[in-house]
């Protein structure tokens, strides 16, 4: 400040100096800076100064030792030898897990629900709002309680288990289904599977140069759903059915063998999917409202018939006003993911309190918990700007 | 004006880069506010939990009520804070509160890496399985529980302990882990696991507030030491003293039969150790250098009682938790609770 009292008294000659605006933006901005510094640095060195006087061990030496408790769900190999830094992993993993199967189904129940509002047909469109207004209006917290309080838990004990076609059982611990257990022989089915997507996408591709060239169309859809079902199955005859399946038994405790889903991620998935799918609908809706709809007369003009309006000319144009508040929620639904710690899914904010707790490591665990969202929410608006561009209205 | 806030910004910069280094002593910030700040779970029944007053008693209340009348001369000039297991140590030692007292483990790590100090132990504990007898007939040892659903709270010795002893015994279970007790509850309540593992004195408390508490049986293995008791922040020897003999007052008070009913008679006795406790005696200068009032130890008997009173009215028979002494007897009485003495 000072510098600016010498200025001014510096006398006349020099009074345009001052009030030259692009001289006082840099100063401020100097002045501003310095400013931010001084207090970032003031935070940091009271903070490392506390720490010393509290006598509270700091780093992330932590990372390397043994966590010593277990985690319920882990896609990683984890046991209780393993280290704090493999628990923050798995942690990690789940909330990428759960998000992304989250967004995934939100994305296609915000989409149905989205267009359903928009239907001619009053009870479709009522039942839409009204699941719009219900969810959109809750906290997501009390979604999570209402699917793991008020669904789940009221599910029977494992002896009286609801059974489910295909030996697959519901019950208060979770939803069992039987484990495929690959024989030999059986890598032939995956490869089928790829073998047929790839045919697939070749058949669009040559059905679409087609109708570019001749006006035919042919029917890609059931021709690809024929080649996708069709080519593992022949697979599974020619090989004679390697596959067998390892069926949920009843335990003295629960329910043993197969693949088990937990109660807490079927609970997690499903508020944060219905929660977040409620927002998503509204989007849809604006994008949609937000074409003209002189396009879509001129498409009926075209003699289209109502899906292939929607499906050709309406979806691909309201896809512009949509995914960049798309994203939004895609990055609202990984962080309301963090939630999860009420109701004891194992994710990376559940997993860290633990180990916050164990070791004492607080402003370190929370510095990892800040840069992993802020890493995750970053990425996923990378990944749908590139995909913004690519949708992107091409002016020729 | 922007020039202005701009030097507040940076004035307040410089003033704190050159005042952190002060800090003012526990016991003169707890005379000057004329209050403890006491951090204790957030129910627990017997040990810290609200009545529907909003009244808090409990053994580890006893505790903070202990210090509060020996400090400042009367036992209900606390203020509590209720904590869940994760947030408990952060609270202390952010300064939140003044001290801790909330069935919490007396460890190593505790005690070094988190910068605690531990006060003493007002409850020797160890970690216990309770099942629902009616759903698992036939289980009467913890060493069938292979494959078991087990709830536990997340952040706790406890959790560790689990992984210990089922590693040990070469069984799987699957954890089912929740940050707050309540939460706990309510999932082993609804069956969401088949086993509750905490401290023994936690499972009696909890099995209280089960929706049918007859249902259930605690098992007979203890897997643990878990020493209970009050912890202090590292680097005030002055508080963590005071807190310290806070709870051995209670204890040499027991041993000497004075209680809250005969403690204004026994300031008349001429036991030379009575004497010493009660601050009868002439010329000493024991409270004077814990820097508490001659009086301290006859506060804490009349606000509080012995720990014996303490333990009974809690936990004990006069509590609908009934747990016996145990090993928290006196050391002249079969258990192993003894204190240093006052001298």
């Amino acid at each position: 400040m000072a510098s600016q009292e010498t200025l001014r008294d510096d006398g006349v000659g020099r009074a345009s100096l001052l009030y030259d605006p692009k001289i006082r933006g840099i100063v401020y901005q100097i002045v501003v800076f310095a400013g931010l510094v001084l207090f970032v640095g003031w935070i940091v060195n009271n903070t490392i100064d506390n720490l010393r006087r509290a006598n509270i061990s700091s780093g992330y030496d932590f990372l390397g030792q043994r966590a010593g408790f277990d985690i319920a769900v882990s896609l990683i190999p984890f046991t209780s030898d393993s280290t704090y830094g493999q628990a923050l992993l798995s942690g990690l993993i789940n909330t990428i897990l759960v998000a992304a199967v989250g967004i995934l189904t939100a994305t296609i129940v915000g989409f149905l629900v989205g267009i359903g509002r928009l239907s001619k047909n009053w009870l479709i469109a009522r039942i839409c709002t009204v699941y719009i207004e219900i969810f959109r209006n809750i906290p997501p917290l009390l979604v999570i309680f209402f699917w793991y309080l008020g669904v789940l838990s009221v599910l029977p004990l494992p002896r009286d288990s609801i059974e489910l076609p295909f030996s697959s059982y519901l019950n208060s611990r979770g939803f069992f289904f039987p484990k495929a257990i690959w024989g030999e022989g059986a890598w032939l089915v995956p490869v089928a599977l790829l073998a047929a997507i790839a045919m697939s996408w070749f058949v669009a591709r040559r059905a679409h140069a087609r109708q570019m060239a001749t006006g035919q169309t042919f029917p890609v859809l059931w021709a690809s759903v024929g080649l996708i079902v069709g080519l593992p199955l022949l697979a599974l005859v020619v090989t004679g059915f390697p596959i067998s399946f390892e069926r949920p038994t009843l335990g003295t405790f629960n329910l043993t063998g197969g693949w088990t889903i937990k109660p807490e991620f079927i609970a997690l998935y499903l508020a944060l999917s219905f929660y977040t799918a409620s927002f998503i609908a509204e989007i849809v809706r604006a994008g949609i409202l937000g074409v003209s709809k002189g396009q879509t007369e001129a498409s009926y003009a075209l003699g289209l018939r109502n899906s292939q309006t929607l499906r050709l000319v309406i979806v691909p144009q309201a896809m512009r006003i949509v995914i960049p508040p798309l994203t939004n929620q895609y990055l609202n639904l990984t962080k309301n993911s963090s939630l999860a710690v009420a109701i004891g899914y194992p994710d990376l904010v559940a997993v860290g309190g633990t180990i916050l707790n164990q070791t004492g490591q607080s402003i370190e665990v929370v510095a990892i918990w800040m840069m992993v969202y802020v890493g995750l929410s970053l990425s996923t608006s990378a990944f749908m700007n590139w995909f913004n561009a690519r949708m992107a209205l091409v002016e020729r | 004006m922007k020039t202005t806030i701009l030097t507040g910004v940076l004035g307040a910069g410089v003033l704190g880069l050159s005042a952190f280094g002060a800090s003012a002593a526990t016991l003169d910030d707890v005379k000057a506010k004329d209050f403890i700040q006491c951090g204790v779970s957030t129910g627990l029944a017997g040990f810290s939990a609200p009545d529907e007053k909003g009244d808090w008693s409990g053994l580890d209340v006893d505790v903070c009520r202990a210090v509060a009348a020996a400090v400042l001369g009367d036992a209900s000039k606390v203020k509590y804070t209720a904590l869940t297991a994760k947030e408990r140590f952060t609270a202390l030692q952010s300064g939140e509160i003044d001290m801790l007292s909330r069935n919490t483990t007396w460890t190593l790590s505790r005690d070094t890496a988190l910068g605690f100090n531990f006060a003493g132990v007002n409850y020797y504990d160890g970690q216990g399985f309770m099942i629902n007898a009616k759903n698992l007939p036939g289980v009467n040892s913890a060493l069938q529980l292979s494959g078991a659903s087990v709830c536990v709270q997340t952040g706790t010795t406890t959790e560790l302990n689990l992984a210990d002893y089922f590693r040990a015994n070469k069984m799987e279970y699957n954890p089912v882990v929740f940050e707050k007790l309540e939460e706990v509850n309510a999932a082993y309540d609804s069956g969401r696991c088949d086993v509750y593992t905490t401290d023994q004195s936690g499972l009696y408390s909890i099995r209280l507030t089960l929706s049918a508490p007859d249902d259930h049986v605690v098992l007979p293995e203890i897997i643990s030491k878990e020493p209970l008791g009050p912890a202090v922040r590292q680097g005030d020897d002055q508080w963590f003293d005071i807190v310290k003999w806070s709870l051995n007052a209670m204890i040499i008070a027991e041993e000497l039969g004075i209680t809250q009913a005969n403690v204004e008679e026994m300031k008349s006795s001429d036991n030379p150790e009575i004497k010493r406790l009660l601050g009868t005696e002439a010329d000493s200068s024991l409270a004077e250098d814990l820097g508490l009032e001659k009086e301290w130890v006859v506060n804490i008997i009349k606000g509080v009682g012995n720990y014996g009173e303490s333990f009974e009215r809690n936990v004990g028979q006069d509590s609908p938790l009934k747990i016996s002494r145990g090993i928290n007897q006196l050391w002249s009485k079969g258990g192993i609770l003894y204190a240093p003495p006052i001298r």
